[in-house]
Parts: C-alpha cells; sequence; structure tokens
C-alpha cells in the first residue's frame, strides 16, 4: 500500500469523503442520506487514509479516540431526546424550530457512533502486529 | 411533596458523600447531620400521623408499568423509617472514626446512603411493586457493603452468598406482587390490607403467601435460610449494626407485619410463621452461646430474636402484635449497641474473641458501660425496655389458650435465658473478670477461622483501619462510644417510661392488625404469671452466666446442614455447567454459525412445508439485459468465493456479490439501502483484509468431506431464503403501518425521506438501541483483541525467560 499514486490519491479523496458524509448527514432527513450512511463514508474517509498512511497518521488526523467518538456521539444522541421532557412531553419527540429539529441532532450523534464503531474495528485490527 | 425528596434524599447524597470523604476525611461525621434531620423530619410526620391518622402520597413513576411511588406514612411504616435514620445517624458518626484513614472510605459511605434510601423505600412504599424495587435495593447494597473487604475471598463468598439467598426471596416477592395484582386487582398494600380477606379468600391466596413468606424468611434469615446472617459478619462492624442487625434482617418481619391484614387469613400463615419462628428462635440462641467471636455471638442472637419475633406476628393476637412492636423497638437499641461496643473493643483490641478478652472496664469505662447497659437490656432485667418486650411476649402466649401457644411460652422461655446468656457474653464478658493481656495480634482473621464450624467464611478483620494498632487498649474517639452509650441509654429510658410508646405502638398494631388496638405499657402490671416467668428466666440467666463454659463447650452442635445444601447445590451447578458448556461453548465461530444456520434450516423449512398458503409462485417480470448482467455478476461474484485458492481472492468475490446486491437495490427503488449496502461492502472488505492476513491460507483449511458437507448446508440455507423471498413476495403486504409512515413522514416527521424519518423520528428510540448495541460491540472487539495481544506478549515473555 505505499504506491505513490494511491497516495497522492487518498490525500485527496479523504477531504472529499468527509465532504460527502457531511452532505449525505444534512441532505438525509429528506432525500436519501442520514447519519448511518454519512458515518460509514466518513470512517471509509479515515480507513482509505490509514491503508495509505498508516493508522498512526490516521489517528492524528481524527485528534480524538475512535472511543470518544463513540461516547459522545452516544451522548449527543441521548442529549437530543432531553429538549422534549423540559418541555413536558415524553422523551424524545421531537422538537421543530424553523426546519432545523431534534431529530437532526440525533443523526449527528448517530453519524459518530458509527463512525467511532468502524474505526475503532479497523483501527484496532490494523494495529494487531 | 418535601417529604417525598427528603425519603429519596439518602439517593441523592449517595455519591457527594463519597466525594467528601475523599476530599476532607475527618469531615465525614458531618454526614450524619443529614440522617439526623430526617430523623426530626419523620418524628414530627409521626406526631401528624398518630393525632390526625395516616396519609398517603402518590405520584406517577412508570405509568406504563402500573407502578406509582406511593408512600404510605403511617405510624407502622414511621417506627421503622425512624429506626432506619435514627440508628443510621448514630451509625454514620460511629463509621466516621472507625473507618478514619481507610482507602476506600468514601465508596463505603455511598453505600451506606444508598441503603439508607433503599430501606426507607421499603419501610413507607405502599406499592407491593415499588417496594420489591426498594427490597433488591437493600440486598443489593447489603452485597456491596459485606463484601467491602474485596481483597478477602471469605468477605467475597459471604457477600454473593446473602445476595443469592435473599435474592431468591426478592424474586418470590415480584412473584407474589404479580399474583396480588391479579387477584385482587391492586398492589397498593393499604388497599390490601383494607380488602381484608380477599387475598386469603382467592384460591391463589396460599400460593401469594408462602411466596411472601419465603421472602420475608430468605431476608430475615430464618431458618433454614439463616446461615447467610452469621457469614454476612465478614462486614465492617458498623454495616453489621446498622444492616444485619438493627434494620434490612427487619425488613423480612416487616413485611409479615405488613402483609398479615390481607394473609393472615390463609391456612398456612399461622402454622408456618408460628413453626418456623420458634425453629429460629431455638437454633440461633443456641447457636450464639456456643460462639466465641463476639460478632458472629451477636449475629446468632440476631437470628434468635428475629425467630422471636416472627413468631410473635404469627401468633397475631393483639398482644402478641403489641409485644413484637415492642420487642422490636428494644432490639434494634440493645444489638445496635453491642454490634457498636464489639467494634470499639475489636478497634482496641485486634480481636474478638472473648475467650482472649476481659477486665477491659479499666481501659474503657465509657463503652463498658453502654456495652453493660444494653446486655442487661438484652437478659431482660427490669426498667429496661428489653423487660417491657418480652413480658409482654410473655404475655400473649399466656393468654393464646391453646396447648401449641404454650409449646410456644415454653420454648421462648429457654431462648431467652439463652439470648440473655449470649448479651452477658458479648456485652459484659470483655470487660468483666481478669485483665487478659493480648499477645497483640495482627488482626481479627487468626481467630475466626475457628470460630464456628462447617463451611465457615472466616471473618476478615475490617481494614486496615485498626491493623496498625499497638499499645494498650484505651478509650476510643466519642464518635465511637458515644453511639453505643446513646442506644444503650435509650434502652433504659424506654423502660423506665415505656409509657410514652403507647401511641405509636397502638397506631403500628393497628396497621397489622386491621383494628384498633389499645396499648398500655407500664413497668408492673402486678404480680402476674408473666412476672413470675420473667424471675425465672432472670434466675437462668444468672446459673448460665456462671455455667458460661460448659454451655459454650457443649458438644452436640445442631449439624442442621442448610448451609451445606447451600454449597452443594452451588457445586451441582457447577459440575453441571463444567459437563454442559464445553460442547456448546466451543470457541469455534464455524460450529456456532453451522449449529444457527442448521437451525433455521430445519425450523425454517419445517414451518415452510407445514403452512400451506404460501405459494412460491414467480411473479411476471420483465428482465432486462443489464438487469441479467447484475445477476450475472453476483452469481459469479458466488462461485468464485467458494472456488477461491487465496483468502484475498475469496475476500474481494465476496465484495463482488455485496455491489451486486446493492446495484440491485439501487434498481429497484431503495437509493438509501444501496448507499448503505455499498458502504458497508466497501469497509467489510477492508475489515475481512485486516482480519485474514493472520490466517492460513484456504486450501489447507479442511478436508473434502468437511468441505462437502459445509457445501450442503450452504445450498440448504441459500434455498430456503430463496424460498422465504418469493413466499413474502406473495404475500398480502397491504398493512397500514406503510401507508401511516408514508402519510406522516413530512407532516409530523418535517422530513421527505420517510426512511430515514422512521430511523431518526418515528422509531428514533429503536435507534438509539441499536447504536447502542454497536458500541457495544465495538468495545467488545477492542478488548477481545488487546487481551489477545496481552497474552501474545505474555507467551513472547515467557518463551525469552525460558531461553536464557
Amino acid at each position: 500500500m505505499t504506491s505513490q499514486i494511491f497516495r497522492a490519491g487518498a490525500r485527496v479523496l479523504m477531504p472529499l469523503l468527509l465532504l460527502f458524509a457531511v452532505f449525505l448527514l444534512l441532505r438525509g432527513h429528506n432525500q436519501p442520506g442520514g447519519g448511518f450512511v454519512a458515518g460509514l463514508v466518513s470512517a471509509a474517509a479515515f480507513a482509505l487514509y490509514a491503508m495509505a498512511f498508516g493508522t498512526e497518521r490516521a489517528r492524528r488526523a481524527l485528534q480524538v479516540e475512535p472511543l470518544t467518538l463513540l461516547g459522545a456521539g452516544l451522548l449527543i444522541a441521548l442529549g437530543s431526546g432531553l429538549p422534549a421532557v423540559l418541555r413536558g412531553g415524553p422523551f424524545m419527540t421531537a422538537v421543530w424550530a424553523d426546519g432545523l429539529g431534534t431529530p437532526l441532532v440525533f443523526d449527528v450523534g448517530v453519524c459518530l457512533v458509527v463512525t467511532g464503531v468502524v474505526l475503532m474495528m479497523i483501527f484496532s485490527l490494523a494495529e494487531e502486529p | 411533596m418535601t417529604l417525598l425528596l427528603l425519603i429519596l434524599s439518602p439517593f441523592a447524597l449517595a455519591l457527594p458523600a463519597a466525594w467528601l470523604v475523599r476530599r476532607a476525611p475527618r469531615a465525614a461525621g458531618l454526614l450524619a447531620l443529614w440522617p439526623a434531620l430526617l430523623v426530626v423530619a419523620l418524628a414530627a410526620e409521626l406526631r401528624g400521623v398518630l393525632a390526625s391518622g395516616p396519609r398517603l402520597i402518590e405520584r406517577a413513576w412508570a405509568p406504563s408499568l402500573g407502578l406509582t411511588l406511593s408512600i404510605n406514612l403511617d405510624a407502622l411504616g414511621l417506627i421503622f423509617a425512624l429506626l432506619i435514620t435514627g440508628i443510621g445517624t448514630l451509625v454514620v458518626l460511629y463509621a466516621s472514626r472507625y473507618l478514619d484513614g481507610h482507602p476506600q472510605a468514601g465508596p463505603f459511605f455511598a453505600m451506606l446512603f444508598a441503603f439508607m434510601g433503599a430501606m426507607l423505600g421499603v419501610a413507607l412504599s405502599d406499592n407491593l411493586l415499588t417496594l420489591f424495587v426498594f427490597w433488591e435495593l437493600t440486598g443489593f447494597t447489603s452485597f456491596l457493603l459485606i463484601g467491602f473487604d474485596h481483597e478477602q475471598a471469605g468477605s467475597r463468598a459471604a457477600a454473593i452468598q446473602a445476595l443469592i439467598v435473599t435474592g431468591a426471596g426478592g424474586l418470590a416477592l415480584l412473584a407474589a406482587g404479580v399474583l396480588a395484582a391479579l387477584a385482587a386487582g391492586t398492589t397498593s398494600l393499604s388497599a390490601l390490607a383494607a380488602s381484608g380477606h380477599v387475598l386469603a379468600a382467592h384460591p391463589a391466596g396460599a400460593w401469594i403467601a408462602a411466596l411472601v413468606l419465603l421472602a420475608a424468611f430468605t431476608k430475615s434469615a430464618q431458618t433454614p435460610f439463616h446461615f447467610w446472617l452469621p457469614n454476612a459478619m465478614a462486614a465492617p462492624t458498623p454495616v453489621s449494626a446498622y444492616l444485619h442487625s438493627a434494620t434490612m434482617v427487619k425488613a423480612g418481619v416487616y413485611l409479615i407485619a405488613r402483609t398479615s391484614p390481607a394473609l393472615a387469613g390463609t391456612a398456612i400463615w399461622m402454622p408456618a410463621v408460628t413453626s418456623v419462628g420458634a425453629l429460629t428462635m431455638i437454633v440461633g440462641t443456641y447457636r450464639a452461646v456456643q460462639e466465641t467471636d463476639l460478632k458472629r455471638i451477636l449475629a446468632y442472637s440476631t437470628v434468635g430474636a428475629l425467630g422471636i419475633l416472627t413468631m410473635l406476628l404469627g401468633v397475631g393476637t393483639e398482644a402478641a402484635v403489641v409485644a413484637a412492636l415492642v420487642y422490636l423497638l428494644a432490639h434494634a437499641g440493645y444489638k445496635g449497641a453491642l454490634f457498636l461496643v464489639a467494634g470499639a473493643v475489636d478497634h482496641e483490641t485486634g480481636t474478638r474473641d472473648v475467650t482472649m478478652l476481659g477486665g477491659l472496664r479499666r481501659a474503657m469505662p465509657r463503652t463498658a458501660i453502654a456495652g453493660g447497659l444494653a446486655a442487661l437490656s438484652m437478659a431482660g432485667v427490669p426498667l429496661t425496655l428489653g423487660f417491657v418486650g418480652k413480658d409482654a411476649a410473655y404475655e400473649a402466649l399466656l393468654h393464646g389458650g391453646t396447648p401449641w401457644f404454650t409449646a410456644l411460652l415454653a420454648l421462648l422461655v429457654a431462648a431467652s435465658v439463652l439470648m440473655g446468656l449470649a448479651g452477658l457474653l458479648a456485652g459484659v464478658g470483655p470487660f468483666a473478670g481478669q485483665h487478659i493481656a493480648i499477645p497483640h495480634p495482627s488482626g481479627g482473621a487468626d481467630h475466626a477461622a475457628d470460630a464456628g464450624n462447617g463451611p465457615v467464611y472466616a471473618a476478615a478483620p475490617d481494614g486496615p483501619a485498626h491493623a496498625g494498632h499497638a499499645g494498650a487498649p484505651h478509650e476510643p474517639a466519642w464518635a465511637m462510644w458515644a453511639p453505643p452509650l446513646l442506644l444503650a441509654s435509650l434502652g433504659l429510658a424506654a423502660g423506665l417510661a415505656p409509657a410514652l410508646l403507647n401511641g405509636a405502638v397502638s397506631s403500628a398494631a393497628t396497621a397489622v392488625l386491621g383494628r384498633p388496638a389499645p396499648v398500655e405499657l407500664a413497668i408492673w402490671h402486678g404480680v402476674t404469671p408473666a412476672l413470675g416467668l420473667s424471675l425465672i428466666t432472670l434466675a437462668g440467666v444468672y446459673g448460665a452466666w456462671f455455667a458460661r463454659g460448659a454451655i459454650g463447650r457443649s458438644a452436640w452442635h445442631p449439624g442442621l446442614g442448610f448451609e451445606r445444601i447451600y454449597t452443594g447445590a452451588l457445586a451441582a451447578l457447577d459440575a453441571t455447567s463444567r459437563v454442559i458448556a464445553p460442547p456448546l461453548h466451543s470457541a469455534s465461530l464455524r460450529s456456532y454459525v453451522m449449529a444457527i444456520v442448521l437451525t433455521s434450516i430445519v425450523v425454517g423449512g419445517v414451518a415452510l412445508t407445514m403452512s400451506s398458503g404460501i405459494q412460491a409462485v414467480a411473479p411476471e417480470v420483465h428482465v432486462l439485459t443489464y438487469e441479467a448482467l447484475i445477476v450475472v455478476i453476483i452469481i459469479s461474484g458466488a462461485l468464485a468465493a467458494t472456488l477461491a485458492k487465496s483468502t484475498m481472492a475469496a475476500v474481494l468475490s465476496l465484495g463482488a456479490v455485496g455491489y451486486g446486491v446493492a446495484l440491485t437495490f439501487l434498481e429497484f427503488g431503495a437509493p438509501d439501502l444501496a448507499m448503505t449496502q455499498f458502504s458497508v461492502e466497501t469497509l467489510t472488505v477492508v475489515i475481512y483484509v485486516l482480519v485474514f492476513r493472520h490466517f492460513r491460507a484456504l486450501g489447507a483449511l479442511s478436508p473434502r468431506l468437511v468441505r462437502l458437507r459445509d457445501a450442503s448446508i450452504a445450498i440448504g440455507i441459500g434455498t430456503l431464503i430463496a424460498t422465504l423471498v418469493l413466499a413474502v413476495a406473495t404475500f398480502d403486504t397491504s398493512d397500514t403501518l406503510r401507508e401511516y409512515f408514508v402519510e406522516h413522514a413530512a407532516p409530523l416527521g418535517h422530513g421527505l425521506n420517510v426512511v430515514n424519518v422512521i430511523l431518526v423520528d418515528f422509531r428514533g428510540f429503536d435507534t438509539l438501541g441499536e447504536i447502542t448495541v454497536l458500541s457495544t460491540a465495538a468495545i467488545g472487539v477492542r478488548a477481545l483483541l488487546l487481551l489477545a495481544s496481552a497474552g501474545r506478549r505474555e507467551n513472547a515473555h515467557a518463551r525469552k525467560e525460558a531461553k536464557p
């Protein structure tokens, strides 16, 4: 996996893939996309980077531990259910304002969890001696 | 509402308490202020209840489950709550010194407060199911506290034993709650009590009674379940005083009292409760006087006292219930005090062996006074509350009228003599007589190992708090002598003016009996047969004190061996799993997958052939050329995967299959699914490659026969799935769910992508569960890989060591 072409390609593709993931996440509510597939695509971006430059650099590019990503995602998803409780409704009832709503927040949580899960597995496996 | 919050406040205090004790260990004693405040609030409430009757506070908890957080404030519950908070105050104060400097003191106080909250919940819950929740919480916190010295195997075993025994009873309580809800239509204890004999007359009444009693007997350490309580002495002494003497073990007695208005009418109630109680009373007091470890003496005598309480509640006459309540109050006072005294003695001398203790009255005068006063109350010497309670019990059984009650009375007198002796052994023995120089034991462990017989868990030393104790024993800090002295003095005060208790005891007895019960407690009832029996008892105790050596050595140990049944049952379970587990749990992924697939083939195949309504008719389709091409890709990919000679080729072929499937999704109008499938396929190939680089070449894996078998299994499941898919196509799928989602996605979910709206909104709760499962799985993968690499490192290390 040390081909120059692959590395150069990975360098260009990775930000594009991440951008695509954000695109999928945001449009997911109205068109094909959503948090789950966005998470898979962003994980694929980092997996690609790891294959080209090694997991160490991929981890550095990720900035945070996959485990942190996973925990943050779960907390965000859980937290998106709370505004409804504060307004006296049942947990996880959607709350909307100006086209933005708690389901989108929930989707962000899903995206982070999926990214974290996949990267945790791929990084751990790749770092196996 | 404020009161409800106050009752639940110990839970909220648990974590801050741990934090405070960690930050400022010297300030731990201040924590006692909170339960003291609760005492004041609950006492004020009791005054109100005595004046204007009980009241009920209700709040919805989980309405969909029919769970309400309903608090029944009546005298019976409040008396218990006052015991819990009152003795809790003293125990917290005591523990602040007892565990001074212990590294785990923070968690200890957290557990203690959590227990306090749970116990208040048990005492005040009006809903049987809510009571069950709190009941289990007391068992769980008790488990943690018994296992406080978790580095000692004995502590762990004792904790697990208590959890299993009382936990089994807890499950019985849940079953009883469910049955009661079905039979009477309510789980409210006050409603059940008011309904009179509805439950007792119901066909399931006997079952409900039996299950409730099973819960009560395990919790209150009744024979044959009593063995867990002496073993629970592995807990630090403040815990023994609090949980395993004054409060938690009385929860079973409380449950009997609380449910007797509804269940005492069942045929099994009276015989079962009185005979189990009487047996426990004899076993407990008899074993108590044979022990030489202070805490085990007290533990067995607690078993005996719980037996007496149970027996009196089983007798169930007005006088017996009143006697039980007074006895309960007296016992909580003197036994709590004696445990705290025992802890102080252990703390100062490093031993709890009564044969090695003596003459400490000069070194520890205040502790000695506390121990002496408590022992007098336990022996039932006049002018103590213990006397009032015992006198009332004699009185109640004297007027029972039947030969059975007379027999119980005779047993009670004998048990009271032994009980008195046990009190003197624990409360007076260490302080009386000649001072015995203790050859500096390192802790309480060595003597405890031989303190009992049978499979005994060595009572471990309570922790390093007093491990480094050196020099002659002296009076401990005030926080350790004042609480037992106060408890013991309260017993004396109440004994001098028992009429103070009339109102509360009468009101509580009313709750147990379901009819008004006037109470007139007094020091002097005139010359009555009960007084005569009391004098006989005292004479017996006096005589037994001088014969204590001989009694202690008495050779006949009632080797009832209930604990052996327990250990035997556990061993049998272990043995069974050792036989069953290896074939089921072969650690070979291939055989797991094979088992799952074979089961699916058999179950699915049988279901398909049995149902006649399925017609696997291929719907009319016009296959386009490129669609056929996709099918060709999928089929050739699958064939290539099975025939591949290298793992990499197999993985890539499987990837081609996946992409082909994704293309069909795209073709037939499921772009979301297709996108996800593409991503998943890509990442799966990456993961496969990462995993398979560790594997051997494919060809070397299995012999021809195995491959044939695998091929036939694969063909089987393939056929099944294909048939299923065709069958599903012929099903009538005009259900309303799909239409609902399509119709409401935009107006309710503010989204046009119905699939996504379902995932994040309509079914968001499911998704939350799913991502939690995903996270757990990922953490599991990481942990397994870490374990594996740690194992490899160890092996490599070992090899290096072996090769010098």
